[in-house]
């Protein structure tokens, strides 16, 4: 479909069950989980119901020693609410992974169904998985894809079988432990998540997606996706997130890491939407080697306190990044987010586009961290940050920050702050539509060259869910 | 033929903060009627455009704004939309992100409670914008975004014939057209304009209103309507201006004209 039929898609009356769609609560009972806090005796716990090979389970135990000596980071939000004695690192659903739908248990589906999932498989996607909670319960990717000798699976098969050797070489290599606290927390505890391997000169041309739930109150979620795109391939993968509403904080710190490899070409799409109680501590991350193409797309909803910023490591010549991301931060909500690149090799281009809408004294800060390394002559880089506040107790902070160690480069920042136009409103309501109904236009509006960006059915549940943010009245 | 009052403005006061700008002014206009709203810049034409459209931008001091009967003084905007009450602006807002197709898709399935079904929609917005000689790619361009003035103006048009009130007032929809231009948004209004509807038009000259029939003229000065006459006084003002005129504070102020067509 084209992006002009998309936006006839911006929907009339956003639906009010939708917010109870992703609030409510599966009624699964887990078959596994450990208990709340973390001691080398959980982490022991979860290699041993996993079956870690030997060099995964001493990994665990040395993130967590580092996690011990690590300090919680100085900046960025407050985490205060996060007290991780009262976090339970791994809950397993009672199911195996299955390969077919009808495999997977009543409970498990009937939350699927009702998220749209198996639907979205049927509808044009090359591959899904879906977690539950800390592991994958289903992962099935169509034969034309595999035949390309294309694989995608869930982290535990990949560790153990025969991309073992793969797994070991790449995991957590750009995104080490020692580089914050909570990635050394993902190292000790991490579980679930997606690998994918395309071979060298392979096109994926329809998406593979993960969608993940989790489900269990209290619990933190570690999942780690890997993705290796070889030489001169293309993949788009879509990772949708979403978690019920409880009282208790909920903590989030998955990984990506994504290997781009030379001309290859690899989209990112994320629509995260979390529930209200959740920190949200994500760290995501490529590099990308000569004239290869990392594209992210993003788009923050919900969640108590977010922190993400993804960033593109372009350490081959000619390699580009582009971002493409907006943030919603309603009440109560402080939303950290932006995006980061290395130039580390000449003639790379970044472009970041970020926008944030704020409302309700919602709370939304743009980072953007620009460095170019002294070898890197010849980049190009342009940051835009657009940020719309739609009352005067919201908040919007922008932060850039640049690096930058050599002459020849062509950068571009552009950052613009404003409020709702009240004229346009206005405008709008003069020819019948409502004032609600403006308002969710002229956001929906504001997001669009996101929404885009994105597949249809994730361009409509985004302007569903900045129709659900926009109705709420805090 | 009798005529109904379709909109009566009564000791209307309109202030914008502190300031005055309309004071105890009295309109008519009747179904079937086009009216022309006269006066030197920055009388408050289009503070009357405003009031009657129901902006949030102007405070009614006092007086009563009725339509088709109804007192509508304290009614939002998109409600007076849905009774039939349009403006065409001067300066029509941007609004990124939306597509004008989309927009007035929108627009028509709030004022009639119905949304359109999208391919007759489609179809019958082309034929549309044929005539107002409106680029077709202009359907999928963001509302107003990068218009020149003559898109923006032609743009309120095409709303107007889509939407088609029932009062329909135009804030000088001619102003900085070319002459080719003016004759198709004139042609475009004409086309609009029938025995059941009104038009209340904002202009400086007489080109808009060029086979438009039109039946009251008014002068905007001193905060009320000063002067009221038929279209001859229109052709008084263009030739000899606004300082040549005896305005009659006593003058029949925007009274019905009668059966006379």
């Amino acid at each position: 479909m084209s992006g002009e039929d998309k936006r006839a898609l911006i929907p009339d009356e956003p639906d009010d069950a939708a917010r109870e769609m992703y609030d409510t609560k599966g009624v699964m009972k887990p078959r596994f989980q450990v208990s709340s806090g973390l001691t080398s005796e959980i982490v022991s716990a979860i290699s041993d119901e996993k079956g870690d090979p030997p060099w995964m389970r001493e990994f665990r135990q040395q993130s967590l020693a580092v996690y011990n000596e690590t300090p919680p980071p100085d900046w960025g939000p407050p985490l205060d609410g996060l007290d991780m004695e009262q976090i339970i690192t791994y809950v397993k659903p009672d199911a195996r992974m299955e390969a077919r739908w009808e495999d997977v248990p009543e409970e498990i589906k009937d939350t699927f169904e009702r998220l749209g999932i198996p639907e979205a498989e049927r509808t044009g996607l090359a591959g899904v998985g879906a977690q539950y909670d800390s592991e994958v319960v289903y992962h099935s990717v169509k034969s034309e894809v595999a035949d390309l000798g294309v694989v995608y699976t869930d982290m535990d098969t990949a560790l153990k079988g025969e991309y073992g050797e793969m797994v070991r070489q790449h995991f957590m290599k750009i995104l080490p432990p020692r580089e914050h606290r909570f990635m050394a927390l993902h190292g000790a505890v991490w579980s679930g998540g997606s690998f994918v391997y395309v071979p060298d000169g392979v096109e994926v041309t329809i998406p593979l997606q993960s969608y993940f739930r989790f489900n269990a109150a209290g619990a933190g979620q570690f999942e780690h996706t890997l993705i290796i795109v070889g030489k001169g391939s293309s993949l788009h993968f879509i990772e949708g997130c979403s978690a019920p509403k409880y009282n208790v904080a909920n903590l989030h710190a998955g990984c990506v890491e994504l290997y781009v490899g030379e001309g290859a070409r690899l989209r990112y799409s994320t629509i995260e939407n979390w529930s209200k109680n959740m920190y949200n501590l994500n760290s995501k991350r490529a590099v990308v080697d000569k004239n290869g193409i990392i594209e992210w797309v993003s788009g923050s909803f919900g969640s108590h306190t977010g922190c993400l910023y993804p960033m593109s490591v372009l350490r081959g010549e000619g390699a580009r990044m582009d971002y493409t991301g907006i943030t919603f931060a309603g009440a109560g909500q402080n939303l950290d987010t932006g995006a980061q690149v290395v130039h580390a090799a000449k003639n790379t281009s970044s472009r970041i586009s970020a926008k944030s809408i704020s409302k309700g004294g919602g709370k939304s800060t743009f980072r953007g961290g620009i460095t170019v390394a002294r070898e890197a002559t010849g980049c190009r880089v342009s940051v835009s940050c657009d940020s719309l506040m739609l009352d005067s107790r919201s908040r919007s902070d922008t932060v850039p920050v640049m690096d930058v160690r050599c002459d020849d480069v062509d950068i571009g920042y552009e950052a613009k702050i404003g409020r709702i136009s009240e004229q346009a409103i206005y405008y709008l309501m003069s020819r019948g539509i409502s004032e609600d109904d403006a308002r969710a236009m002229i956001v929906n509006g504001f997001a669009e060259p996101i929404s885009k960006e994105l597949p249809l059915e994730y361009a409509v549940e985004m302007n569903n869910l900045i129709s659900l943010e926009m109705k709420g009245n805090t | 033929m009798t005529k109904a009052p379709l909109l009566q403005i009564k000791n209307l006061t309109v202030a914008v903060g502190e300031k005055l700008i309309l004071r105890d002014l009295e309109l008519t206009i009747n179904a079937g009627e086009t009216h022309v709203l006269m006066g030197q810049n920055g009388t408050g034409k289009s503070t009357l455009a405003s009031a009657i459209m129901g902006s949030p931008a102007f405070d009614i001091i006092s007086g009563e704004i009725l339509f088709e009967g109804e007192n509508i003084t304290e009614e939002s905007p998109d409600k007076r939309a849905r009774r039939g009450i349009f403006l065409s602006f001067q300066n029509p807002e941007e609004v990124p992100g939306v597509t004008l197709e989309n927009f007035l898709r929108t627009a028509k399935g709030a004022v009639t409670g119905e949304k359109p079904r999208l391919m007759q929609f489609k179809k019958d917005l082309r034929v549309e914008m044929e005539r107002l000689g409106v680029a077709e790619t202009y359907a999928a361009r963001e509302l107003n975004v990068g218009f020149s003035g003559g898109e923006k103006k032609k743009a309120e048009i095409l709303q107007l014939l889509t939407l088609n009130p029932k009062l329909a007032i135009l804030d000088e929809a001619d102003s900085g057209l070319d002459v080719d231009a003016v004759k198709t948004v004139s042609e475009g209004v004409s086309r609009f304009r029938n025995e059941g509807n009104a038009l209340l038009i904002i202009t400086h000259n007489t080109r808009l209103v060029e086979g438009i029939a039109v039946d009251r003229v008014h002068v905007l000065e001193n905060k009320k309507l000063a002067l009221s006459g038929g279209a001859e006084l229109m052709r008084r003002i263009t030739d000899s201006g606004f300082a040549g005129l005896q305005t009659n504070p006593d003058a029949p102020r925007g009274a019905p004209k009668g059966d006379t067509q």
